[in-house]
């Protein structure tokens, strides 16, 4: 720029070292500050939702024993809890669903997310067994995985089951991480 | 008017920027095989308008995303156009590139000294697909929801970081508000810039190192104005053309029914470009996905990024055109095999059949005068009685009753028919074929319940069969006039013409020449201690909610009762469900008021 502007001027004298290091170090830290400022503000909002945790709160009735068929069948229901989103906070509303059956005069709930990548299970009563509908993973009635070729690396998610007052079917709902062999709360 | 752009000129220097820009030497003069690059410029600033202007009315949030998509789509002056051009142009876009792939491959463009801007390519090709994958989410609806959440569970199984990455893309454990104003940063703001900040590198690169021409030359070098500059318009338009025909054949971009967790739907599929890595994964049993989801495709990635490199060898560009047709074949064939899957799936094709009908269900309900409450669209479809109705019948009553010959989702259920067929019920013709003494035995009527050996199939079969033709006559103002009980909306317009048969049909079930009250209880009529459920109001709204609530009540059939369970005081279902089955099976549910007949 200053030589387009000034073309007979000398060329401008190098500085000392010495001082020259301390200017470039000072611009360096001063620019290097200015810099990181705002990336470092935006991180923490960034990573924020590494704190949260899943609402798994205590368990939540989710049907009558009465709605299960007597011969095992498995039935489809929504569980109703809160479901915190963010700012949002609204009671009674659907979280997810789970599959219950009778076995024997206990009942068996059976989380319907795919342990493989998420997707919601179907159950085919004419096959008596669940099949995922995204990679084709199948489950027998107790949630194992039926056909090895599944690509689920696990059965389906069994969650805890408890029987009040007579007819009460409670579930301590949960969802877990999908992929894993292992089965992780998230 | 020379003298202001001379001024402007000496300030800027615009003159030979411009002259840069248009007459950089095209090798070879122009050539249709040149113009790839230029139409994904050009899909990107259309991208890039069609979003701004999306971003004019779109809301990220779980209670309203798909809400403003739906109001853009269909309330907004040529919403659908601008969404469609949206959705459109990015498949386009992903077909450009794979087209531009192959002809930097092909020509060798790849090769020394143009290896850093093969590269920015690849990053572009990946920005790229990261757009279509982020933008997928946003309408919220359940195609996205899900797919998306099969993506997001496979980014969960990256080795190391993998849960906290899908915690940090997710924006916590569950999808939610911030899942959406997070995929939307990423989607209009994040990815978009690097894409620009990669585009300009691109460009500088491209003409630093000028143009690969494509070997023999057949003509002499030119210009790239006009000649070159024709051509990329001429395939912009073609481009254009084609994705206008596709927002015109489809009336925009799809929206299905809005997200919900708790709502079965097989139906998710990515979109189709992605759907041979969908298929991939169906390949790798428990335990090795990720072979399929992340390490196949990093090799790929790889093998392609490492292309400059092996191009030096002798047989390396064999080798460079040899892997790019064969992963094209890959990635063809699997796209092949999801669809033929998905196409001889009976569950799939009956899946995807109801997810259109909630999709088309749910902008009816929008579109009615109560509009979508402030808890989200997705509260219309769980209170709508047209779409909840079906599917509490198929889980609660079709392992015994049917509705017109199926399980009211248009399944077989696996137990055979044991109840009546409840389609139409409490209707004319219902009740006429009741009382038909060839019908009122079968599968359809009490033929497969414990009421087959009882009085009424008895009476039926026996007193009605042997009726005179006055007595017909009189059979038919009879079930008109019993039918008026139901004040079914269907039969609205023939029940307020009939008034006067009507009148005479209630009262034909009173007298004693029918016997109905030796049974029954109607109104005043009857016996105090019915055999009989009463027929007062039978087959209205307060009549059915009873009725399916407790069938063993007093009032219908007592100890009389077979299977049916008291759906109400055994808590089988809420009352608001009971509602809604009772509801549908009435044919009461919003009809929009240009179109009063429910189907």
């Amino acid at each position: 720029m200053a030589s387009h502007d000034c073309p007979h001027c000398p060329p401008p004298t190098p500085p000392d070292d010495r001082r020259s290091f301390l200017t470039k170090a000072a611009a360096i830290v001063i620019g290097g500050a200015l810099a990181i400022t705002a990336p470092i503000a935006g991180l923490f909002v960034f990573l924020d939702p590494l704190r949260r945790k899943s609402d798994s709160g205590g368990a939540v009735l989710v049907a009558s024993l009465n709605a299960l068929p007597e011969n095992g069948e498995p039935r489809k229901f929504s569980v109703l809890a809160t479901r915190i989103d963010a700012w949002n906070r609204s009671p009674n509303v659907p979280i997810g669903a789970v599959y219950l059956q009778r076995v024997g005069d206990k009942v068996r709930a059976l989380n319907v997310v795919c342990p493989h990548a998420g997707c919601f299970v179907d159950y085919r009563g004419a096959k008596n067994h669940f099949f995922c509908p995204c990679h084709n993973s199948s489950f027998a009635l107790d949630g194992q995985v039926q056909d090895p070729k599944s690509p689920s690396p696990r059965g389906l998610d069994d969650l805890v089951v408890e029987i009040r007052n007579g007819t009460e079917v409670w579930v301590k709902f949960q969802n877990f991480r999908a992929g894993t062999h292992d089965k992780i709360p998230v | 008017m020379k003298a202001f752009f001379d001024w402007a000129d000496q300030r800027t220097g615009y003159k030979k920027l411009i002259h840069e820009t248009l007459y950089e030497n095209v090798p070879g003069g122009a050539r249709w095989r040149y113009v790839w690059g230029s139409t994904l410029a050009f899909c990107f600033s259309i991208q890039v308008i069609t979003g701004l202007a999306l971003w004019v009315a779109y809301s990220a949030g779980s209670q309203t995303a798909w809400e403003s998509v739906y109001y853009i789509q269909h309330e907004m002056w040529g919403g659908w156009f601008l969404r469609g051009l949206h959705h459109y142009t990015a498949q386009a876009m992903t077909v450009l590139l794979v087209f531009h792939l192959m002809q930097v491959v092909i020509d060798g463009a790849y090769k020394a000294p143009r290896e850093i801007n093969f590269w920015s390519g690849v990053i572009l090709l990946l920005l790229v697909l990261a757009l279509s994958l982020t933008g997928y989410l946003l309408p919220w609806d359940q195609k996205g929801f899900w797919a998306t959440k099969v993506a997001t569970s496979i980014a969960a199984i990256t080795p190391f970081i993998g849960p906290e990455l899908q915690k940090l893309v997710v924006g916590g454990s569950d999808y939610g508000h911030h899942t959406l104003t997070r995929f939307f940063a990423l989607h209009a703001g994040i990815i978009p810039g690097a894409i620009i900040a990669f585009i300009v590198a691109h460009i500088y690169l491209f003409r630093r190192h000028g143009l690969t021409p494509k070997e023999p030359r057949r003509r002499p070098d030119a210009a790239f104005w006009p000649d070159q500059v024709l051509r990329d318009a001429v395939a912009c338009l073609a481009v254009l053309l084609v994705v206008v025909f596709f927002i015109i054949r489809y009336r925009g971009a799809e929206l299905g029914a809005p997200a919900d967790a708790s709502e079965q739907f097989s139906a998710a599929r990515p979109e189709w470009y992605f759907l041979f890595l969908f298929q991939l994964l169906k390949y790798f049993p428990g335990g090795t996905e990720i072979w399929g989801a992340i390490v196949i495709p990093a090799l790929l990635m790889g093998v392609l990024v490492a292309m400059p490199f092996v191009g030096n060898w002798k047989l390396g560009h064999r080798f460079n055109l040899g892997f790019l047709w064969a992963m094209l074949a890959g990635v063809g064939l699997l796209t092949y095999l999801a669809r033929t899957e998905d196409a001889a799936s009976p569950e799939f094709i009956l899946a995807v059949q109801s997810a259109e009908r909630d999709a088309a269900r749910v902008i009816v309900l929008a579109q009615s005068p109560d509009g979508i409450p402030t808890a989200g669209a997705v509260t219309l479809l769980r209170n709508d009685a047209l779409t909840q109705g079906p599917k509490l019948f198929a889980k609660n009553c079709a392992s015994c009753h049917r509705y017109d010959g199926h399980d009211g989702l248009g399944s077989q259920p696996k137990d055979k028919i044991s109840a009546s067929d409840l389609k139409g019920f409490a209707s004319r013709e219902w009740i006429a074929g009741l009382l038909d003494p060839a019908r009122v035995d079968s599968l359809h009527y009490f033929g497969g319940s414990k009421q087959k050996t009882g009085k009424m199939v008895k009476f039926v079969k026996e007193d009605i069969a042997e009726f005179d033709a006055a007595q017909k006559a009189q059979l038919q103002k009879l079930i008109i006039g019993l039918s008026a009980e139901a004040g079914l909306k269907a039969q609205s317009a023939a029940d307020t013409r009939d008034a006067v048969v009507i009148t005479e049909g209630r009262k034909l079930v009173s007298s004693t020449a029918m016997n109905c009250t030796d049974c029954h209880k109607f109104h005043a009529a009857g016996t105090d201690d019915p055999s009989a459920p009463d027929l007062t109001g039978y087959g209205s709204r307060e009549w059915l909610l009873a009725f399916i609530s407790d069938p063993s009540h007093a009032r219908f059939y007592g100890e009389r009762n077979d299977r049916m369970p008291a759906y109400g005081p055994d808590k089988i279902l809420t009352a608001a469900e009971i509602g809604l089955v009772t509801d549908w099976l009435r044919g009461e549910w919003y009809v929009p008021k240009a179109d009063k007949t429910p189907n």
